[in-house]
């Protein structure tokens, strides 16, 4: 068993880092259009893959993960805020989940 | 005067951030907590991380007892985009504040506080980051307070409920610019596609969840920087 303070010390100290010597250190801008192009992506694959399928398996059903995922892409694409897109998206799992176990799915 | 005027605008921009810092972090509190960590040890995360993405993947290799080469490796794959954000920022900044505010302010580049820090008019002062940091970090971690004492007691269909938030966020962040850059939307498409194979591929789905974050991470964005590289205007967007 690994110990949870030198995990949460690891995280932290490259957690900084990351942000810190970029900032304090680089006065030069980065011409690599390659770099500059991996780095603009990034953000999307990672959180994408992040994402699906975890959504889908992490309620109490696949349906309703489904549900979750479906009202939180078409909110996302009408531009809805953070918050409204995540509560909307909770909302709706619930109330998938109150009548799959009225319907004795759940 | 100005310094005050700078941290006053940083706290306005920071009030809605903190808002949905709390709800998010509610959420990793009462993950950690069901994992198996204690309410002292979530807080302590969330204070000294303060990012959603890293953090709910630090957990998930804590929890599945991942080595500390994956942990490091994981953060440094995640948060990579927050030396671009970084970056950007160091040009940002006024450079007649002395230099050691950047070791404090860094601290402070998460997404959202990059966003309003750039969007100002002019140079910004570091007064602003810590302005806008003063209140968003509180609510990240009071939020973590929070979901790490109440998750225990709320019932278990809340939390199936809650448990999508999360993900809800990371699509409210993906989806607007994919609508916008149809390179964007590929990268997301290939990146689901890609980890829907790590999951159910016999073999692949040995692989460990951190791991299988990098590993598409950075297939995806290198092919996507192969084959699609930005122009200059969208990195200034970003």
């Amino acid at each position: 068993m690994n110990n949870i303070y030198v995990y949460i010390l690891v995280m932290a100290i490259t957690t900084y880092l990351i942000r810190m010597l970029p900032l304090a250190l680089f006065k030069k801008e980065i011409k690599s259009p390659f770099i500059k192009s991996f780095l603009y992506y990034v953000p999307y694959a990672c959180l994408a893959c992040m994402t699906f399928p975890a959504i889908i398996s992490s309620t109490s059903s696949v349906i309703s993960g489904l549900v979750g995922l479906v009202v939180a892409l078409v909110l996302a694409y009408k531009e809805k805020s953070l918050i409204n897109v995540a509560l909307m998206s909770c909302v709706s799992v619930f109330i998938v989940e109150r009548i799959l176990e009225f319907i004795g799915m759940l | 005067m100005e310094k005050r005027n700078n941290f006053i605008n940083g706290v306005k921009a920071g009030i809605p951030i903190a808002l949905g810092y709390f709800a998010v972090s509610f959420t990793f509190g009462m993950m950690a907590v069901a994992g198996g960590l204690s309410i002292g040890d979530a807080v302590l995360i969330s204070a000294t991380n303060l990012t959603s993405a890293g953090q709910f993947a630090g957990l998930s290799i804590i929890l599945s007892n991942g080595s500390y080469v994956e942990m490091t490796l994981t953060q440094l794959v995640i948060n990579l985009r927050y030396s671009l954000m970084s970056f950007s920022l160091s040009q940002k900044l006024t450079r007649k504040e002395p230099w050691f505010h950047r070791f404090i302010i860094s601290f402070g580049v998460t997404d959202e506080i990059f966003a309003v820090s750039v969007s100002q008019s002019g140079k910004t002062s570091a007064f602003f980051n810590y302005g806008s940091m003063a209140v968003a970090i509180p609510g990240w971690v009071i939020g973590t307070l929070f979901g790490a004492l109440l998750g225990n007691i709320l019932p278990s269909f809340i939390v199936s409920a809650l448990s999508v938030a999360i993900y809800g966020m990371f699509i409210a962040i993906i989806i607007p610019p994919a609508k916008k850059d149809r390179n964007v939307l590929y990268v997301v498409i290939a990146s689901m596609i890609l980890s829907t194979c790590f999951t159910y591929l016999p073999l692949l789905n040995k692989v460990s969840s951190g791991f299988v974050i990098i590993i598409c991470t950075v297939i995806v964005s290198m092919l996507a920087a192969k084959f699609a590289p930005i122009k200059e205007e969208e990195v200034n967007h970003e």
